[in-house]
């Protein structure tokens, strides 16, 4: 199965979920509250998943390591293997 | 140092196949004159330090800047058993690079990295460590776990790739952290059977690799790695990139 089919199977189900209880089409006299409840979890999840993705991305930008001490490491390395090549005879 | 002990287990006639492990180094070069001596110099270092066996494997696709020549008083420095120079006429892809590269690699590990120095070398040894560890498939580096990190981005940079790689996260959940690094080790022969499988070109071949990787049911473990950006020559990541990277993404959404 893609992970194309996998999203629309979930979506499916829970689509499917979502309209037995939002519209009683099995007829099970289901509570009102419930039909009060799902009417809008579609709005509240997709707006729940916007904030989650929103925090995720931006605490995980924020936090993204700056690697100075690496881009210094680099910097002395390239200077002595500059050095050491020519002295092993090497024409840049 | 682990190299070494295994040397060690195997001259005890504990006849272990790790003992004759050896890393090929695909190093896929355009117009990398000023990197090549660098990183070669570094893959001596580090695998010189770790003394483990292996091979520099330069596949420069017809540089007009002397690559190829830089390449070769390499060779002459380090010695043919050490550098290889299997270079084609002009510029042919990457994938294709890699199944060049492979065909003339002597060794049971191949490791692809770039060229430009935004890969350091010193990390190949905790590569091998870690590949040892699990026997894994492949070892990815990844820019955004533990240590990982990059030098030399901006916010924006770190935007888009903090959003692309979340994006593909939730679509793909490919179970490893860091898809377009192209830093990486594989078996041989996982990497043939992936290079065969991938068609995608960039930033999404890479991503392609892993993917597959993981459909095909091989293990993947990472490595935090420091990503510095390109000190010699442009680093660039345009409109166009981010719309084949997004196209890629689909694709593979809808294929794997």
């Amino acid at each position: 199965m893609t992970k194309l089919a996998e999203w629309l199977f979930g979506i499916s189900v829970v689509g499917a979920l979502w309209g037995v209880v939002t519209f009683d089409l099995l007829g099970l006299r289901l509570p009102a509250a419930w039909q009060e409840v799902a009417w809008p979890m579609p709005v509240y999840l997709l707006v729940a998943f916007g904030c989650y993705s929103l925090a995720t991305v931006g605490y995980r930008v924020a936090t993204f390591n700056d690697c100075e001490e690496a881009a210094r490491e680099l910097q002395e390395q390239i200077q002595e293997a500059r050095v050491d090549l020519r002295r092993k005879g090497l024409r840049f | 140092r682990f190299c070494t002990s295994n040397m060690a287990s195997r001259r005890s006639s504990e006849k272990s196949r790790t003992g004759t492990d050896k890393y090929s180094v695909l190093l896929p070069t355009y117009n990398e004159r000023e990197n090549l001596p660098l990183i070669v110099w570094l893959l001596v270092k580090y695998f010189g330090e770790s003394e483990c066996n292996y091979e520099i494997i330069i596949i420069d696709d017809g540089s007009p800047d002397g690559t190829l020549e830089m390449a070769d008083q390499l060779q002459k420095i380090y010695g043919s058993d050490k550098i290889l120079l299997r270079p084609r006429a002009k510029k042919l892809g990457l994938g294709t690079a890699y199944i060049h590269g492979i065909q003339h690699a002597t060794g049971n590990y191949i490791i692809i990295m770039d060229a430009d120095l935004s890969h350091h070398p010193k990390f190949i040894p905790e590569f091998i460590r870690k590949q040892k560890e699990g026997n894994y498939d492949l070892v990815s580096g990844t820019r955004y776990k533990g240590d990982g990190g990059v030098y030399g981005w901006d916010l924006r940079r770190k935007l888009i790739s903090r959003g692309a790689n979340f994006v593909t996260q939730v679509l793909l959940r490919p179970g490893a952290s860091d898809l377009t690094g192209s830093f990486r080790l594989y078996k041989k022969e996982v990497l043939e059977r992936l290079v065969e499988k991938c068609v995608s070109k960039g930033y999404v071949f890479q991503m392609e690799m892993i993917v597959r990787a993981r459909q095909l049911g091989y293990t993947i473990g990472e490595v935090p790695i420091s990503f510095v950006d390109r000190v010699y020559g442009e680093s660039k990541l345009g409109g166009n990139e981010i719309v084949s990277f997004l196209k890629g993404l689909l694709t593979l959404f809808a294929t794997t």
